[in-house]
């Protein structure tokens, strides 16, 4: 308990970094991953194309190559310049945007065609067959697979220790600077982490819940 | 390919083919539907009457061919077939309520996100369309919680919310339980005596009789027979009406 209250600055800092990452990485993920979803079930080909490449080139690569990427390479490019918070977030973005895409297409998946002919029979155009009835479908089918995305999101902030933003990742290295026990130090970490996936999960009940699509 | 004077024609399929690969499922179609009638299209499965309803309303492209509603040549794909599909009204096999919505909203998305009506006035309209067809109670409710005869009957009322010049029936009746066929046929022999433009696919004899101007036969992609019901059911021509009624009569 000591080795959490005497350096709560610590905890607070880097689980504040945490949740920011989390918080808008998650949200820069959400929209791109249903934009690109949506360009994979697109009638026109090249965007289907694109769609696919885009997430099977991202997907595949381990998310410490695409930070490393942001924090090493992207500055040699020459282009504006950015801090490693930002780099960070646009490397959990992009990363996490892949899994959602795939998510959020699972579950179109799932919305009978008939669903989508109806819309169109009543004159919606494409973008609002999409919005208004397949997508809310959609994401309502697809909330634990999601969930496990964001969950993973959750612990995948800490990897961003390792390029100098201080999260949950680098609390433990900061506090053996302090010469506080590693092994205490990793275990409130731990704690916390559960404590946080636990709120996403309740979370998740609750929407999974009330967004219940009877057929 | 014939091209007929149709000027007076509501809907007009001139020279319409299409291919499912090798397939020809529509062959040459020639039919053209004036304001206010009722034609009735039956023949036996895969001749090619649900693919004549769905292109109609372009939910089915064709190869080559004109289909006209109202004397607008169906657009491509885009706006312009958005704003004309809304002129036609479509009522499916499976019914294909939006799931996600309740029964109200079902009726009233349309009007309020295409014709951009404001809510109050589409839900007074929705709520008039559902007590019409006998559903008022339900309105609240989720399509689930409907049974197969009462989701029907909101598809029908979902269509006309649009104010639809025609509307076009897909074996509305064909994913129902025998007993609830009559009270969906009962709406639309309601609605074929208000005048409404109808395109009907069915097995529903009984209906065909009751409400139809015409009856067209279908078999093979083709159109085979089109006559009055009476002339159809009482002395059809071919040998494939005739062979197709003796067996709908024996069962």
């Amino acid at each position: 308990m000591n080795t959490l209250l005497n350096n709560l600055d610590l905890f607070t800092t880097g689980f504040r970094n945490t949740l920011i990452l989390f918080v808008v990485s998650g949200i820069f993920a959400l929209i791109l991953g249903t934009i690109v979803a949506t360009l994979r079930v697109s009638p026109i080909p090249a965007m289907r194309g694109a769609a696919t490449l885009y997430i099977n080139v991202v997907r595949n690569t381990p998310l410490t190559l695409v930070l490393f990427f942001f924090a090493l390479g992207y500055p040699k490019l020459g282009l504006v310049e950015i801090d490693f918070m930002t780099a960070a977030i646009i490397g959990l973005s992009l990363y996490t945007a892949t899994y959602v895409a795939e998510a959020v297409r699972s579950g179109i998946n799932t919305v009978p065609v008939g669903q989508a002919e109806a819309a169109r029979a009543i004159g919606l155009p494409f973008t609002q067959t999409l919005t208004l009835v397949v997508l809310p479908q959609a994401f309502r089918a697809v909330i634990p697979p999601m969930f496990s995305v964001f969950i993973a999101l959750l612990k995948n902030t800490t990897v961003a220790a390792g390029f100098s933003v201080l999260e949950a990742g680098a609390i433990r290295s900061n506090l053996s600077e302090r010469g506080e026990p590693a092994m205490a130090g990793l275990l409130w970490v731990a704690l916390v982490f559960v404590l946080l996936v636990f709120i996403l999960s309740f979370v998740q009940r609750k929407l999974e819940k009330k967004w219940k699509v009877a057929r | 390919m014939t091209i007929q004077a149709s000027s007076d024609a509501l809907v007009s399929l001139n020279g319409v083919n299409k291919h499912y690969g090798q397939l020809h499922v529509l062959k040459d179609i020639n039919l053209q539907v004036k304001k206010g009638e009722v034609v009735v299209v039956i023949g036996p499965s895969g001749s090619g009457k649900s693919t004549l309803c769905r292109a109609i309303n372009r939910l089915e492209t064709i190869d080559t061919g004109v289909i006209s509603i109202d004397g607008r040549k169906l657009p491509e794909e885009g706006k312009e077939l958005a704003t004309l599909r809304a002129d036609v009204g479509m009522v499916f096999q499976s019914f294909n309520l939006f799931a996600h919505k309740t029964i109200l909203e079902n009726v009233t998305l349309g009007p309020i996100k295409v014709k951009k009506l404001d809510k109050a006035t589409a839900d007074k309209d929705a709520m008039a369309l559902l007590e019409r067809v006998g559903v008022g109670q339900q309105a609240p409710k989720m399509p689930a919680q409907l049974s197969g005869g009462q989701q029907q009957r909101v598809a029908i009322a979902r269509a006309l919310a649009m104010k639809p010049k025609v509307m076009l029936f897909d074996e509305p009746t064909s994913a129902l339980d025998p007993e609830m066929i009559n009270e969906v046929l009962d709406v639309m022999v309601q609605l074929a005596r208000e005048g409404m433009t109808m395109i009907v696919v069915t097995h529903e004899m009984g209906f065909a009789r009751k409400a139809a101007d015409r009856v067209v036969f279908m078999a093979d992609g083709q159109i085979v027979e089109d006559a009055k019901p009476e002339e159809f059911f009482t002395n059809p021509q071919s040998n494939r009406a005739k062979d197709f009624l003796s067996k709908l009569l024996t069962h």
